[in-house]
């Protein structure tokens, strides 16, 4: 194994990462998703006293890669579970981590309430547009005309429904303290994405309700993509249907200097 | 302490907080809604966790998410409330967590009515949700029973961190009675070695999770699970006799049948029958080793259930076709009143039984004749 000098050191694995082989395929954003809010985690001193709640899909090992307490929740009941420890467990900080067929459609509920009570809790949303872990079926997210195994002519918003905007939606909710869209496809947005995943968790510390950022990701094996092939279709046709911006900063969160 | 009149539902209630409970989840549905809607000024007041979840669904997720925070947790429902926390027990189960949940029943299936029926007691015993499980089933007959079988209930659960159900019905829920209440018990932490509540300085991680990849490694869960359900098999048989010492003939009911049972084996020993009954309070673990034994003497038992039929089975596996076994039931939710009872006591003292009969069809056979 080569061991790299500490002074030569700009890039490491982050303290409350385990070490665990990635199961994501190459070119998946999963796996930089989970290094950002690791790191986020560690910089706000968080990871002792994190709880995280993993879904059903792609993630739902997602519990093998942090060094915190994890549970493993039913499919779209991840905001439910973590409802139920956040409200035992007040000073603890607890977050979701689910996918957009887990959150947008078995899981509508779940969160759509989560986000109206105003739970205390960080819901990390990834959206690559399907169902990776069945082997890319048609989600809630599916852009019209867009081939899955499941719309397999490409979807046909006159049957098969329209894609739904979530961050949009819930953001509608009084509950919400900070709700936003950011994407993974190319470093700068990345970079965005983490100062996301920060706010989303300074909203919880302090307190001031319900937090979640929508990561668009990329699923280049269920897409019959090359990984920068998947990056490209994740700007030129995901960020134009799913808008990045901040659909929720509550004026306490919009104080907070990161 | 002295005895207060309470009503079944808000006795379960405050059972429960003064057993130490710390978080309720639950949804409005009849004929349990007085057990939310007085948790919901309680919990508050005393500074305890207390959330009306937008469904079922929603509460027995809460509820396993408070069980791996390791706290005295519940939720309370009925009937198709229940089928709907089906997915969340299996989980909980299969994560290996205690929680409490309280079914009052109604009559189904589907939506059935809000009448006083155990049409659930298959479902309950059985686990309900998929996989390999079986929760621990209590059935109080009584408000007094059900404030003392609420209190057992979470130190059952937690003792081997399985689901206790306690399974009762609208007559029980909705009745006042006089009955006296455990002493408030202070909210003890334990520091169970499973619970995800954060590394908090002192430990490793933990994970809490119900999926196994490897066969090999379910299959361990299994028999993990198992070997908890074996402890509970033999330790925790709870049940009630009545006038069993000398009697011929042996009714078996639980809940609210078994307690309109008692009045029928009343009258029945005024007219010289001796009949005495077994009211079983753990419907799981169920009683088999007594009436096992009971089988070795009884001319015949009588199953009495507010159902078509389902704890029948289980006598049935008892007996094992030793002694004739009628049936006698009210399904949909109508109650039988001491009279209907009585007169099946009488019908069977009076004899010729067979053993080679289905008491199911029997009984079947009884009902189509009176309506027609």
């Amino acid at each position: 194994m080569v061991t790299t000098a500490p002074t030569n050191l700009v890039y490491k694995r982050p303290e409350s990462f385990t070490v665990t082989p990635t199961h994501y395929c190459p070119g998946c954003t999963h796996g930089v998703a989970h290094r950002l809010v690791a790191e986020v985690l560690e910089e706000m001193d968080l990871v002792d006293r994190t709880i995280g709640v993993a879904s059903v899909g792609c993630s739902v090992f997602t519990y093998n890669y942090f060094d915190t307490d994890f549970v493993e929740a039913p499919h779209g009941r991840a905001p439910a579970m973590a409802t139920g420890i956040k409200r035992v467990l007040p000073d603890r900080i607890v977050f979701t981590y689910q996918g957009d067929g887990d959150l947008a459609s078995i899981g509508m509920g779940e969160i759509v309430h989560a986000a109206a009570r105003g739970e205390n809790i960080t819901v990390i949303f990834i959206n690559n547009a399907n169902y990776g872990m069945t082997g890319g079926q048609m989600a809630p997210t599916t852009l019209p005309g867009m081939k899955t195994t499941s719309s397999p002519l490409g979807r046909d918003v006159e049957t098969q429904g329209h894609p739904i905007r979530m961050s949009e939606m819930l953001a509608t909710l009084d509950g919400t303290g900070y709700v936003v869209r950011r994407s993974m496809h190319d470093p700068k947005n990345i970079r965005l994405a983490k100062k996301a995943i920060r706010l989303a968790f300074e909203t919880q510390v302090r307190g001031l309700g319900f937090s979640l950022v929508e990561l668009l990701s990329t699923c280049p094996t269920n897409w019959g993509m090359t990984p920068v092939q998947a990056l490209k279709f994740v700007e030129e046709h995901m960020v134009p249907a799913f808008p990045l911006g901040d659909y929720k900063v509550a004026t306490g969160v919009a104080q907070v200097k990161v | 302490m002295t005895r207060e009149l309470w009503k079944g539902n808000e006795a379960i209630a405050e059972a429960a907080i003064r057993a130490g409970l710390e978080a309720y989840f639950g949804y409005p549905i009849t004929p349990q809604t007085e057990i939310l809607e007085y948790l919901s000024r309680r919990m508050p007041e005393l500074g305890r966790a207390f959330v009306q979840a937008e469904a079922e669904l929603g509460a027995i997720n809460m509820v396993y998410g408070a069980a791996c925070a390791g706290v005295r947790v519940m939720s309370t429902s009925s009937s198709p409330g229940v089928s709907l926390m089906m997915e969340g027990l299996s989980y909980i189960a299969g994560t290996e967590l205690p929680a409490v949940l309280v079914n009052v029943m109604r009559g189904g299936p589907g939506l059935g009515n809000i009448a006083p029926a155990q049409s659930d007691y298959n479902q309950a015993v059985h686990g309900g949700g998929h996989g390999d499980y079986k929760p621990i089933v209590l059935a109080p007959a009584s408000v007094q029973e059900a404030i003392d079988l609420m209190v057992l209930s979470f130190d059952l659960a937690e003792k081997y961190r399985s689901i206790c159900m306690v399974i009762l019905d609208g007559s029980i829920g909705q009745m006042m009675e006089p009955a006296q209440m455990p002493e408030m018990k202070p909210i003890r932490r334990a520091d169970w070695e499973w619970a995800t509540d954060g590394r908090m300085g002192k430990r490793e991680r933990r994970i809490l999770t119900s999926i196994y990849l490897d066969p090999i490694e379910e299959e361990t869960t299994n028999l993990r699970i198992l070997s908890r359900w074996k402890a509970v098999q033999a330790n925790e048989v709870r049940y009630k006799e009545y006038f069993l010492d000398d009697a011929e003939f042996v009714i078996v009911g639980f809940g609210t049948a078994g307690r309109v049972a008692l009045s029928a084996v009343r009258a029945a020993r005024q007219q010289g029958i001796r009949v005495g009954l077994l009211r079983p309070i753990t419907v799981s673990p169920f009683p088999f080793e007594v009436i096992d034994k009971l089988a070795e003497h009884a001319s015949a038992f009588l199953v009495t259930e507010m159902n078509a039929g389902q704890m029948l089975d289980d006598v049935r596996l008892a007996v094992r076709g030793r002694t004739p076994i009628e049936f006698y039931g009210r399904p949909g939710g109508v109650v039988p009143f001491p009279d209907e009872i009585l007169s099946e006591v009488q019908r069977i003292a009076a004899g010729p039984l067979s053993i080679v009969s289905d008491p199911r069809d029997a009984w079947y056979e009884r009902m189509m004749a009176t309506a027609r």
